[in-house]
């Protein structure tokens, strides 16, 4: 199996997350993904087009222009995908149980 | 351990769960979501709005530490029922993301634990996937950002 098909592989370099987390929120095309980085054009097509390979991202034609986006179904084939989401409510959740103990011991 | 706060989220549905108990009688739980002071104190933010009843309203906004305004979100107060439910919209501004229904229930489990059961209904499956795997991609960033300042000072 070719090595750059690897998710974990495909996630360990800093560009391409980076990537991820610019197509989290919303579709872009390459240009649009490309001008968030100092690097040339052809260099981050090159992680586009790895991010591809492992089907991190998808692609959808719009006219002229190829949006892409996070492969949301993939993503969620990693363990801790919803982990993060989980402890932002945990911590919020924590905080509130503090804050409201300090506030019954202080009546 | 058992993880206090659980998520639920089935595949191909644009809504998810999110449960968790507190060791807490449901009064105190039911107050940290109606008292303006309160809601600041754990949520981090500034309440500039908190209208609780029928129809009314809320807006939350946070600052860093300079001053600018990070985190803006608001939304209307469906149905408000003491210590039982509060029904409401949320939305964050200046992003694309489209407004949520979320459905907060407040249980008594003893006299001094209580649970909480917060469904959060998306516009579509997309969006609710999106706020999911939102905090993974931003986490990922920050993880490497931490590795590289550390690497940095090695240097």
């Amino acid at each position: 199996m070719n090595l750059r098909r690897d998710i974990f592989q495909a996630i360990a370099d800093p560009t391409r997350r980076a990537i991820l987390l610019l197509v989290a929120s919303q579709t872009m095309t390459a240009g649009a993904i490309a001008s968030n980085f100092d690097t040339a054009r052809p260099t981050v097509s090159k992680h586009i087009q790895i991010l591809m390979e492992c089907e991190l991202l998808g692609q959808i034609q719009n006219g002229r222009e190829i949006y892409y986006h996070l492969n949301l179904q993939k993503m969620k084939e990693l363990a801790e995908f919803i982990e993060p989401f989980r402890k932002i409510w945990d911590d919020r959740f924590n905080n509130l149980e503090s804050v409201m103990k300090n506030y019954k011991s202080k009546k | 351990m058992e993880r206090k706060t659980k998520i639920h989220a089935e595949a191909g549905k644009q809504e998810l769960t999110i449960t968790r108990e507190f060791d807490l009688p449901v009064e105190l739980l039911f107050k940290a979501y109606v008292e303006h002071e309160i809601v600041e104190q754990w949520m981090g933010t500034k309440v500039l709005k908190l209208e609780n009843k029928p129809h009314g309203s809320y807006q939350f906004e946070t600052s860093d530490a300079l001053g600018n305004v990070v985190f803006e979100a608001n939304g209307v107060i469906h149905e408000i029922e003491t210590e039982k439910k509060i029904t409401r919209t949320f939305k964050m501004e200046n992003t694309p993301f489209d407004v949520q229904l979320e459905f907060l229930e407040f249980e008594k489990l003893t006299d001094t634990t209580s649970k909480l059961t917060i469904q959060i209904v998306y516009r579509s499956i997309t969006l609710r996937d999106q706020m999911l795997a939102l905090p993974f991609a931003h986490g990922l960033n920050m993880a490497h950002n931490q590795l590289q300042n550390i690497a940095n000072k090695l240097k």
